[in-house]
């Protein structure tokens, strides 16, 4: 869909030429005079006690400049942020090191060496000599709610953060009534993130300011928090996000080694940098998912839901990270889907283990969400032996029914859940798909149509208490020449926004795309702003450079009305020209009008000079994109192994600003969604020691391990937002787990298979048919 | 030790510890940033360079095996005002997100694409397979591929 020449046209990002001839800057990238270069001691215990701490051989290491433990770290350093704080969450103290001589996941960050090279900083980290005395270590998020599990956190004197309940109706009713209950047991194992670019920070402290750079989504919350963290005033900080090489959650995060490198270019009086290893990045940067969720759904004999109960127990790691809670209490609020469920009661259990913590990875408890709910009306449709298209379509919340509560809680702004369902079906030939599978079955071969049905929720706000709500930054400067520059407040990191937002003030000013630079993540050179994550950039970010545009062209209607000696509802214009409506021979140019705007003696009278306008655009209520994923495997039961045929998504997020980069959002979201159905999953042994920790045990897809995709949109614009677009960084990770699962499922269907574990492994596969070869 | 190496058509030489890799040599000791360090362990290809025309993963090569030796990398695939057919490919499909694997990305199709002009998509899927990007989904990656192919041969 084409809304103007510039807006939801297939425009080429304008990111890509630094990219692709390598000319981009990131982290690592930085290089000064002077540098110094850290390594990190962590801990190889999932639970212990510090004993000591002997830094002596190291220090005497050459090219050794510093090396620091808790002790430096209590002496020089405020507290991490926590958050964000929901109801009676119980959570500890973080500091960039560990201060109170316990640590609590292998990873923990026990000593920080400072070399003259990286190499001569890891080769003494390994000369410090830290004493422990193992502790007892839980693992498991249930084991850790038995009484008599070791506690991670004594002064919380439990393992639980906190618990937190959503619902409504009356669903022991609704149980008590209903015809049938299905139930499952749900693991969703924890995930690596996996940036290609791992984090880094470089800081100097020059000048009487402190600037630091990192590989963050969130340069503003790492500036406002590094100040209670370095102790420095606000002011004397300025944090960069140079060019980041993907987040997806795991830099949405204020870390131990931002507050560390900073407090050290302060002690030291030096550029100080840290690049993290990937071995690093997989134990001390955050995990995602970690869920263990009961699922019970009743409804009656024609397919009608009657009630949903969730038990939902999240394993939250070692600590609370800047947004930890807040991932499975996602799930709570959206555990409901696209269905009229009158009767909900979701429990969501935070709990502490021995691990990396959890906290935000793409989806953010809507996958787990998602998944429960689309996994649990398969189980209902198998019950009931209806097709579970059937059984989706009979629970659809109508379209009538918007702006739609949730028994949870969620208010869902627009949606037709049908429509996308329909288009997804006559796209693949759903009949035709059913029959060939029949045909298949009878020839020893198992077909598996998947079908997830997803609404999620984007436009989330920042930290509660840190910067606020749900809000975004954006100054839209013309210059005195009439080209323009845009500041965003959010915090790009491969979604393209330097492309669409400057798509938005085309669209809005009528020049051309090429006139509009966007920039971003330098907090010297940009408002207050919040960030990049939840699928909030375009919905949020990209409606305050809207609105800021639309201001902009206000004052310069006002500016030709008074050059035109025309009343400014006179002035009609098509963003080159302002032109008095029926006198085309008085006109005068956009860049002449930006030109005058910096004159003040040309303005009207009391009009302030310049063409520059912020706006914080504060959304009305959040915006809930959907759709319907249909994936189509064949599963060979001789070797377990599952192979895509056919995968197609019709997701509906809103007007779209620009299809190609849309298109990149869901490609890139749907591997990383059935790279957890059958290839991702972190395994710790019953130490706490991660078997996972490499890319040769860690399987990332490659090129070879994934299918084409056939993408369709359907399009609900938002009520809530200027643009009526509704974010689409996380919904093909949302819909592609429980399609490919679903699927999985329903080729094993003549075995009896009901549940498997993810990911879906050939083994696991094969296993369960040999435990179910009597069905053969 | 002294490391004298042609790289990017140009003799360059440095002092480097024996043990140091190529991909240090490149980004450490001369400035050449564009290939990218991400596993240090040759899982992930964002490193991937030419050494003597054969495509390696710099990060698993010693600076000492290039020496003497031609050395080609991701800033010698572009000239002033022209791009190369594969990295035009890439911004016209929207191959590239954060662009971090993307310089190894661009090297290994520019070697697959001198080697065999028209690969189908299983030798694409294939030749690509050493180099992970967490972005993209890698479906654009291929278009570009493809279209680059086609330009190719023109």
């Amino acid at each position: 869909m084409v809304i103007s020449h510039a807006l939801g046209a297939r425009i080429k990002r304008r990111e890509d030429p630094r990219l692709i001839t390598g000319r981009a800057i990131y982290v690592d990238d930085l290089n000064f005079a002077g540098m110094v270069h850290v390594a990190i001691v962590r801990s190889p215990h999932a639970h212990a006690t510090i004993r000591s701490i002997d830094t002596t051989a190291a220090r005497r290491a050459p090219g050794v400049v510093a090396v620091w433990t808790g002790e430096d770290v209590k002496a020089r350093c405020g507290p991490l942020p926590v958050g964000p704080r929901i109801k009676e969450m119980k959570a500890p103290k973080r500091f960039p090191l560990v201060i109170d001589g316990v640590v609590r996941h292998v990873g923990d960050p026990v000593a920080a060496v400072v070399a003259t090279t990286m190499d001569a900083a890891r080769d003494a980290s390994d000369l410090v000599e830290v004493d422990y005395e193992p502790l007892p270590s839980v693992q498991d998020p249930e084991a850790a709610l038995e009484p008599g599990a070791p506690i991670l956190h004594q002064d919380l004197g439990t393992n639980v953060c906190f618990r937190m309940t959503y619902g409504g109706g009356n669903v022991e009713e609704a149980f008590a009534g209903a015809d049938v209950v299905v139930k499952t047991r749900i693991v969703q194992q924890r995930l690596i993130p996996a940036a290609m670019e791992t984090r880094g920070v470089v800081a100097q402290y020059k000048g009487g300011e402190l600037t630091v750079w990192t590989s963050t989504q969130i340069p503003h919350v790492v500036k406002t928090t590094l100040a209670e963290t370095v102790r420095l005033p606000e002011h004397e900080i300025h944090v960069i996000a140079p060019e980041v090489g993907g987040g997806f959650g795991s830099k949405l995060d204020v870390y131990g080694e931002e507050g560390l490198v900073a407090a050290l270019a302060l002690a030291l009086g030096r550029p100080v940098k840290w690049i993290e290893s990937r071995r690093e990045n997989f134990i001390a940067t955050i995990h995602g998912r970690g869920q263990i969720d009961y699922v019970e759904l009743a409804a009656h004999h024609d397919g009608t839901v009657a009630g949903l109960r969730v038990r939902a127990i999240a394993d939250l790691g070692a600590y609370s990270q800047l947004l930890t809670p807040g991932v499975p209490t996602n799930t709570g609020l959206m555990c409901c889907g696209c269905y009229r469920i009158p009767n909900a009661h979701a429990e969501v259990i935070g709990v502490f283990t021995n691990r990396t913590p959890t906290d935000a990875y793409r989806g953010a408890g809507r996958p787990e969400a998602t998944f429960l709910i689309e996994r649990a009306m398969d189980l209902l449709a198998a019950e009931l032996k209806m097709d579970p298209v059937e059984v989706r379509r009979k629970n659809f919340i109508p379209p009538a029914a918007f702006p739609y509560k949730t028994p949870t809680g969620a208010v869902y702004d627009s949606g037709n859940y049908e429509r996308a369902l329909d288009k997804a079906l006559e796209r693949a030939d759903y009949r035709a798909l059913r029959d060939e599978q029949a045909k298949l079955r009878k020839q020893g071969r198992y077909l598996g149509i998947g079908i997830a049905t997803y609404v999620e929720i984007t436009g989330l706000g920042a930290v509660a208490g840190l910067s606020g709500g749900n809000w975004e930054s954006a100054t839209v400067r013309v210059e005195p020449t009439g080209k323009v520059t845009v500041l965003t407040g959010t915090s790009p990191h491969g979604q393209g926004e330097e492309t669409t937002f400057a798509q938005i003030v085309s669209d809005r000013l009528g020049v051309p795309v090429e006139d509009v630079v966007v920039l971003h993540g330098d907090t010297r050179a940009v408002p207050h702003g919040v960030g990049t994550f939840g699928s909030r950039t375009t919905p949020v970010g990209g409606s305050a450079v809207y609105v800021a545009a639309e201001k902009v062209k206000d004052k310069a209607v006002q500016i030709a009305a008074h050059l035109l000696e025309a009343a400014p509802a006179d002035i009609s214009t098509d963003g080159a020209r302002f032109t008095v409506r029926g006198s085309p021979e008085r006109s005068v140019e956009f860049k002449d009008v930006a030109r005058m705007a910096y004159k003040a003696y040309k303005l009207p009278a009391g009009m302030e000079p310049g063409l520059d306008v912020t706006h914080f655009f504060v959304p009305k209520e959040r915006v809930f994109p959907f759709g319907t994923h249909l994936c189509v495997v064949e599963v060979d039961p001789d070797t377990g192994e599952v192979t895509f045929r056919r995968y197609i998504a019709v997701d509906d997020c809103g007007n779209i600003l620009n299809p190609l980069l849309v298109a990149g959002q869901i490609h890139g979201g749907i591997v990383q969604g059935l790279a957890q159905a059958i290839y991702e999953g972190v395994t710790y042994d019953d130490e706490g020691q991660l078997l996972t920790g490499t890319f040769a045990e860690y399987v990332v897809p490659q090129a070879t391990d994934v299918p084409a995709f056939e993408l369709d949109h359907t399009v609900t614009p938002s009520p809530h937002n200027p643009l009526g677009a509704k974010g689409v960084g996380e919904a093909g990770t949302i819909g592609a787990t429980p399609a490919v699962v679903n699927a999985i499922l329903d080729a094993l269907a003549p075995f009896g298979v009901k549940d498997l574990q993810m990911p879906i492994t050939p083994r696991r596969v094969w296993e369960a048919l040999e435990g179910n070869s009597a069905s053969r | 030790m002294l490391i004298k190496a042609r790289i990017n058509d140009e003799w360059r030489e440095a002092d480097v510890w024996p043990g140091a890799s190529l991909l240090f040599f490149l980004r450490e000791t001369l400035g050449l940033v564009g290939s990218k360090n991400a596993c240090e362990q040759g899982e992930c290809g964002s490193c991937s360079v030419w050494l003597d025309g054969e495509l390696v993963c710099s990060c698993l090569v010693l600076a000492a095996q290039a020496h003497g030796h031609e050395v080609r990398t991701v800033e010698a695939l572009a000239t002033d005002d022209r791009l190369h057919p594969v990295q035009e490919a890439f911004i016209q499909t929207g191959a590239v997100q954060c662009g971090f694997c993307t310089p190894g990305l661009i090297v290994a199709v520019a070697d697959l694409l001198e080697h065999d002009p028209r690969p189908s998509e299983t030798i694409i899927r294939e030749a690509l397979a050493g180099n992970l990007c967490r972005c993209t989904g890698y479906a654009k990656i291929i278009d570009a591929v493809k279209i680059a192919a086609g330009r190719m041969q023109k």
